[in-house]
């Protein structure tokens, strides 16, 4: 309908659309976790302080980080500050915010993306092969296989990847801790590998299964019949036919699962002792490092955001009846 | 002539699971034999049921969901099909045997270009080169009559009309020069105007070929048009298996006289047509302001008598039930029941104005609520409207379901244990049960068999004579007009193009619409569709 009244092209009518909702998702979600951290017991000063926390030291402190200030003001503040590009400075060491956030992220993401390079093509493929292997042997490995996966808790999984390939059949002779300068090198790839394996093995079984499903619902389309009565092989005709009309959901799992994989990654980064993201997030909650929390979730929920609008332009692509409207 | 296609002693099963039995195995074809020189056309014919898609899909040695060739012989120049490897039938297929689907469109890949749908299997099979391909498919877009042939097969599946999409279906059947079509119920779905034509450029297309076919279809005028021979099929046998011209003009056996001599009954319309119960005045309605759908339509149902709505998809013959039901307020114009006008929105009518109005759907199986028994489907009506319950209320469902001609012993059964005319049949019960002086029928024998929905309509009639309910029959089959209705009216992109007594409407003279609605109907006669089209090009000439 957006399309005859503007005259614009529905699939950029769309986009538009879906930005300026993620936009003011984000605002929304920034006053919430203002709100929400602002509710959480305990005090950074007194915390701070540990011992010797006297009223006035405490006032003092409060005073300077200007928490005596109303709520809404201080949450504007921060606001205005968050739309220019500004986190604001760490509450525990001083330092810049964005400095560390952007090292830290930088780290998550390399771990992130490592994994995702292997999950996804994996995961497809394997949704692939189990419908064409539809209720036979591999067809039931994989099903069990993947639901083991999605049983497990990640943390479990984690100890157990540990468990495997520092303890019984060591690989390689990487530090027991990674240092926390930047990682983003290829020359790293092998420190984060027990990392990336653990996440590929948390994130596999959901995409893998939701592909197969997917597939399989396209393949009882009458289209599917009409491709196997033109003497197509049951690949070509999973390639060719049925793949490219699961795309939509497939996008959809496949972005949600990408969030996961920055999001989710805190638990990971916390067994490994990785200095990413999560472990930043994690340190300044237990000290009450208000700035530093912020600005993790409003990160966290940003990638969650443009993923899943990247999920929703990728299934506006890939539907040619939006693509080439008549 | 070479013997083509022989099919020997074909019986073909599946394994049911029915509720509350422990699943068998049935025999849904059962030694089916026949034989096809090339170029010749056979029509399988009978109702659903009858195994005559079975029967089409064995020549491509495919059976679908569960269904098992279990016995005899589909010899393809002399080669047992049956009898050949996974990769020997996939070579068959797209080659040497195609199949043009019902709804062709379902059967499009709804993300690829025509064209490489078209060309896929002829590519696949080595039978010539991409590009020699395209440019058959081309020359057939082109024989089939469809829109500037060079640029069709660029365009999506959705991007064209269903008699469109049927004719590129055909067109991809043809272009790797098989030996045999297997055409499944090819027209079925599509309105009379566009059978027509489709129906012409399958006939010249199998002419110009040289290809033999296997026609399918429940509709024994449009097969008379199109094949040589003619078997009549029911439950799986074989009823009778001859000439067209021998099973049209000397039909040995009694199913297929019934078959022939569907709807020869037509009842007298109504002499009296000036006591109208239900009166649309000047009506507008639109799905938003992009899409308008009525165009001041205006007609009358008498008291007591049926008043037929017809036209094809998309002429607004549904949207004209919405209006009326409240559904879809018009944006102009009223809508007058027995003599005041009603509420334009459903949320604004009261009990009593609900009640008076029912309806019975095409599709009896969406209507109905698979977990709830006969009886309480029956049943509902009767608490909501009359505050019946228990034994009451028993009673009361006993004597509709007598009145469906059913009887007690169907109350406690499901929907799913329902053969197709028992759950219409359940429907109309419904929507008696709320003793209504107007039922909207939408399509409501569109979905059965002929036998059957004859039955249906029948059951409709004396209904009538009995309770003198008035009947607004939505349909788009003109048999069934001329067998039932009292007056007529003729839809056409939103307008009422055509209105009044049926005696009136359907004789001459004409206006274009109608007389192209009418012409283009097919007869149970041979050569019908050579006539109709040749009147139809004096028509176009004489414009």
């Amino acid at each position: 309908m957006a399309s005859r009244t503007s005259g614009m092209n529905p699939v950029v009518t769309l986009l538009l659309q879906r930005i300026g909702i993620g936009f003011v998702l984000i605002i929304a979600i920034s006053f919430l976790l203002f709100v929400g951290v602002e509710m959480l017991p305990g005090d950074f000063a007194r915390n701070f302080l540990g011992q010797s926390a006297t009223p006035e030291a405490v006032a003092n402190i409060r005073k300077e980080l200007g928490l005596d200030e109303p709520l809404l003001s201080r949450y504007l503040g921060w606001l205005g500050g968050m739309l220019t590009g500004d986190f604001g400075h760490s509450w525990a060491n001083k330092a810049s915010v964005n400095e560390q956030l952007f090292k830290r992220l930088a780290n998550t993401l390399f771990l992130a993306t490592t994994a995702a390079l292997f999950a996804v093509p994996i995961s497809v493929g394997l949704g692939m092969v189990a419908v064409f292997f539809r209720n036979k042997l591999p067809d039931h490995v994989i099903n069990i296989l993947s639901l083991a996966a999605i049983s497990m808790p990640e943390f479990f999984i984690g100890y157990l990847i540990i468990f495997a390939f520092a303890l019984l059949w060591p690989i390689g002779d990487g530090p027991p801790i990674i240092p926390s300068s930047p990682l983003l090198s290829l020359a790293n790839v092998q420190l984060i590998f027990l990392p990336a394996l653990t996440l590929v093995v948390v994130v596999l079984a959901a995409m893998m299964r939701m592909t197969r499903a997917a597939i399989l619902n396209i393949m009882e389309s009458a289209y599917i019949e009409t491709a196997e009565l033109k003497g197509l092989n049951m690949m070509t005709i999973i390639r060719k036919h049925a793949a490219p009309n699961a795309i939509s959901p497939i996008i959809n799992v496949v972005a949600l699962n990408l969030a996961y994989l920055v999001v989710g990654v805190i638990v990971v980064e916390v067994i490994f002792a990785y200095p990413g993201m999560g472990q930043y997030f994690v340190d300044a909650v237990k000290v009450r490092d208000m700035p530093v929390v912020q600005a993790c979730g409003v990160v966290f929920a940003g990638v969650y955001i443009v993923l899943n609008m990247l999920a929703d332009v990728g299934a506006i692509l890939a539907n040619p009846r939006l693509m080439h409207p008549k | 002539m070479g013997i083509l296609l022989q099919v020997r002693d074909l019986t073909i099963g599946a394994t049911v699971y029915p509720p509350g039995e422990d699943p068998h195995d049935i025999e849904i074809v059962k030694d089916i034999s026949f034989d096809l020189e090339k170029g010749r056309v056979i029509g399988l014919i009978g109702e659903s049921g009858a195994g005559k898609s079975t029967i089409g899909l064995a020549a491509l040695a495919y059976g679908r969901g569960g269904v098992r060739i279990t016995g005899g012989e589909v010899l393809l120049d002399g080669k047992d099909i049956l009898r050949y490897t996974k990769a020997g039938i996939r070579d068959i297929r797209g080659r040497h045997v195609c199949y043009v689907a019902q709804s062709a469109a379902a059967g499009f890949n709804p993300a690829m270009r025509l064209a490489e749908q078209v060309v896929e299997a002829t590519v696949l099979h080595g039978v010539m080169g991409r590009a020699e391909a395209l440019e058959r498919a081309r020359y057939l877009f082109g024989v089939l009559g469809l829109p500037d042939p060079d640029e069709f097969g660029t365009r999506y599946p959705h991007q064209v009309s269903g008699g469109q999409l049927q004719r590129a279906m055909t067109a991809m059947a043809l272009c790797s020069r098989p030996d045999l079509i297997v055409f499944d119920e090819p027209t079925t779905a599509l309105d009379v105007t566009t059978q027509i034509d489709v129906l012409a450029a399958i006939k010249h297309a199998i002419e110009e070929t040289d290809t033999a076919a296997i026609y399918i279809t429940h509709d024994l005028a449009v097969i008379a048009q199109i094949s040589d021979d003619i078997m009549v099929l029911r439950h799986g046998d074989a009823v009778e298996y001859g000439t067209v011209q021998q099973i049209i003009e000397a039909p040995r056996e009694d199913y297929t006289r019934q078959l022939i001599s569907i709807r020869a009954e037509i009842r007298p319309e109504a002499p009296d047509q000036s006591d109208s119960l239900l009166r649309l005045e000047n009506i507008d309605a639109e799905y938003g302001p992009a899409a308008k759908v009525l165009f001041d339509v205006s007609m009358h149902l008498p008291r007591g008598q049926t008043l037929a709505v017809v036209g094809e998809s998309g002429s607004g013959k549904s949207t004209a039930a919405r209006v009326i039901t409240g559904l879809l307020p018009p944006t102009q114009g009223q809508v007058i029941f027995d003599g005041a006008p009603l509420p334009p929105a459903l949320k604004d009518r009261t009990k009593d104005q609900l009640r008076e109005l029912q309806m019975i759907y095409q599709m009896a199986d969406t209507a109905m609520n698979p977990r709830q028994t006969v009886a309480e489907i029956i049943g509902r009506p009767l608490t909501f409207y009359f505050g019946l319950r228990g034994e009451e209320r028993r009673h009361r469902v006993t004597e509709l379901l007598d009145q469906i001609e059913m009887g007690d012993p169907f109350a406690d059964r499901y929907p799913a244990e329902l053969s197709g005319g028992e759950k219409q049949r359940v429907c109309i019960a419904r929507a008696l049960a709320a003793k209504p002086r107007l039922i909207i029928c939408d399509e409501p024998t569109s979905a059965l068999d002929p036998l059957v929905a004859e039955g249906v309509l029948k059951l409709l009639m004396d209904l009538q004579a009995e309770t003198q309910v008035s009947y607004l029959f939505i349909t788009h089959d003109i048999a069934t007009v001329r067998a039932i209705a009292d007056s007529v009216a003729v839809m056409y992109l939103g307008k009422v193009v055509r209105f009044g007594p049926k005696s009136k409407v359907l004789n001459p003279p004409f206006d274009d619409y109608t007389d192209l609605l009418l012409k283009s109907v097919p007869e149970m006669e041979l050569g019908w569709l050579e006539q109709a089209l040749a009147s139809r090009k004096m028509a176009a000439a004489g414009n």
